[in-house]
């Protein structure tokens, strides 16, 4: 489990990481940690999945990824692990989630997003996603992005919210 | 504009960024340039509003809990209620999909108690029942993205 100085930490790099020679000392200096201990909690949090990458973080739309599509299926319980693992190894595909069915109102089970350059090139990778996982049988939904009303990176500690993310 | 050096940044550095007290300086040395021009890239991709910053991204509920919820709101007030919701500092995607549920949004909190209360007030501040999916199941092991930056 983690810290409350884990916690402090992760909240100070989640306002994103100085752009500076010695970021990790400076981050460090904000919470009372030294720049070596600042580097061995990243470490040990990477290391035990509780950060899962650390680097970049970029803004698809302003890099002309304009379509985004949340696909959804209702897959019959017994298969929808198998079915998400094959989707989530697609290259395009950049989330796959199982989440529960609400009712008739939405009766599917399996989530994924496909960020492409036109609504064109997201529905032809669909198509190729429907061939090669076999998902052509079940219910689906595509629901394409409109307006983003709000866009930040999580931020799970209970103070200081952040302000920017993309 | 982008130089082909904020290419590389943006696709090679978005996985693995360097944990050394150097950092930038680690990335000027694999691409045979200086600390200070790698610096003064990522300022300008941050300036650009190219990218949101360098940091970490954490995997849902390993940290606080989170959930997906959406709502079903008439086009004329989608605005309004879309900014009631987006004011919740515990609201951190917020967008409109084509769909009658046409409002999606991801809620964190600190612990389940405080998640299902935002969702209560929501429901009450917009006068719409919420409809909230928590994650069962993550089949996406890495989120970093592979960028087609070819000029177009």
């Amino acid at each position: 489990m983690i810290d409350d100085l884990d916690q402090r930490l992760l909240s100070a790099i989640q306002q994103g990481l100085p752009m500076s020679p010695r970021p990790y000392a400076e981050l460090g200096a904000q919470i009372g940690l030294s720049e070596s201990e600042v580097l061995a909690r990243l470490t040990a949090l990477k290391q035990d999945g509780l950060i899962k990458r650390l680097g970049v973080i970029v803004k698809h739309r302003q890099l002309g990824y304009r379509a985004n599509a949340m696909v959804v299926w209702d897959i019959p319980d017994e298969q929808v692990q198998h079915i998400g693992q094959l989707i989530s190894r697609l290259e395009f595909v950049n989330l796959c989630y199982r989440r529960p069915r609400h009712g008739a109102t939405w009766p599917y089970n399996l989530f994924c997003m496909i960020h492409g350059k036109s609504k064109e090139t997201v529905l032809q990778q669909l198509a190729l996603l429907e061939q090669a996982c076999h998902t052509q049988a079940f219910p689906k939904q595509v629901l394409f992005s409109r307006r983003c009303f709000k866009q930040r990176g999580a931020i799970y500690t209970k103070s200081e919210p952040a302000t920017a993310h993309g | 504009m982008l130089t082909p050096l904020h290419k590389r940044l943006l696709n090679d550095y978005q996985r693995d960024f360097p944990l050394s007290p150097t950092p930038y300086q680690d990335i000027a040395l694999e691409l045979g340039v200086t600390e200070e021009d790698v610096i003064d890239a990522f300022v300008e991709l941050d300036e650009q509003d190219v990218i949101t910053r360098i940091g970490p991204v954490i995997p849902p509920n390993r940290i606080g809990v989170s959930t997906l919820a959406a709502i079903a709101v008439p086009e004329a007030e989608l605005e309004s209620v879309a900014q009631v919701i987006s004011a919740y500092p515990e609201v951190n995607h917020n967008y409109e999909r084509e769909h009658r549920f046409n409002l999606w949004f991801v809620v964190i909190a600190a612990d389940a108690q405080h998640l299902a209360q935002v969702l209560a007030d929501i429901e009450q501040q917009t006068g719409y029942p919420v409809m909230s999916l928590p994650l069962m199941e993550d089949y996406f092991i890495d989120l970093s993205f592979k960028l087609d930056l070819h000029d177009d």
